[in-house]
């Protein structure tokens, strides 16, 4: 990645968070792995200020509790979290899901390969992007958060 | 791509445009390329339904009339536009312009690179990753 920050996994299956780990330690993917096994426990997560935000969201799609549609649809409708690009990865190929996730202005819908060195070739690709683009800075003020506090002192 | 749909390119600069015209023909990326020259134009071609969607936007920030943040305040409030994945190429450094584009949701943002070589390399990658990434619509 781009910078060093860590990399948030919505994940509740262990095999496949797993998975993950290895595949980013095989392709010497320097950033911490943060994962939590569904929506609410993310969402927990980011609110705490004590914790680092992390540069990049890698979602599953199918969890219980809060699923991660369900966590979209909170996360970018909050000024800070929505900056954070948010990749689903899933072994869905539903169309709905699809819709529904783009409708959502994801950064990424990729459908996992059940084969161990298709999926370490995967994320590579999604590493390399990653380190090419740019990422926000979830820290600082939101542009509106900004506008408001203008706003407010002009009274 | 993993699509065979146009790849919309929203740029001022008609050096910048074939530029990247001819990066995605040295990389033979088959994809046709829709040139728009500002988000007004861009905004034109999304909503006439006599045009193809595009499978992602290549943005560019710094245009006349309507600029690329201006034009994501737009499509990003649009139920149908929204889904497209917007990926912002840009010179632009400037911390404001990179939040802002993030705060709606672009799927990248790629500082254009002077040498050619090198942004041949970028636009590999971003290439890659959208082939290996599912894409709003899919098929032809």
């Amino acid at each position: 990645m781009r910078d060093c920050r860590p990399i948030l996994l919505l994940e509740d299956d262990t095999v496949d968070a797993m998975t993950v780990k290895r595949a980013l330690k095989d392709l010497n993917v320097l950033n911490q792995l943060v994962r939590v096994t569904n929506g609410e426990e993310a969402l927990v997560y980011l609110k705490d200020d004590s914790k680092e935000k992390p540069c990049v969201i890698l979602l599953d799609l199918n969890m219980p509790k809060m699923n991660g549609i369900e966590f979209l649809k909170v996360a970018k409708a909050d000024e800070k979290l929505k900056r954070i690009p948010a990749i689903v990865l899933t072994t869905s190929k539903d169309d709905q899901d699809r819709l529904k996730t783009f409708q959502l202005s994801i950064a990424g819908f990729v459908v996992k390969p059940v084969d161990y060195v298709k999926f370490v070739e995967a994320m590579r690709i999604v590493n390399l992007y990653w380190t090419l683009s740019e990422l926000p800075n979830s820290e600082q003020e939101s542009t509106n958060e900004k506008l408001q506090a203008n706003t407010a002192g002009g009274r | 791509m993993r699509s065979s749909k146009p790849i919309l390119l929203v740029e001022d600069d008609n050096v910048d445009a074939m530029t990247v015209r001819r990066a995605l023909k040295d990389l033979n990326v088959p994809n046709g390329i829709v040139h728009q020259l500002d988000g007004e134009d861009a905004l034109e071609y999304l909503r006439s339904s006599d045009n193809k969607r595009p499978c992602v936007i290549l943005l560019d920030l710094n245009m006349p009339r309507m600029n690329g943040i201006d034009f994501l305040k737009i499509i990003k409030n649009d139920d149908e536009l929204k889904k497209i994945p917007v990926i912002v190429l840009t010179t632009s450094k400037d911390e404001r312009d990179k939040m802002e584009s993030f705060e709606f949701s672009v799927a990248g943002y790629i500082i254009k690179s002077t040498d050619y070589k090198k942004f041949v390399e970028a636009l590999k990658t971003l290439n890659l990753y959208w082939t290996l990434s599912e894409l709003p619509y899919p098929g032809a």
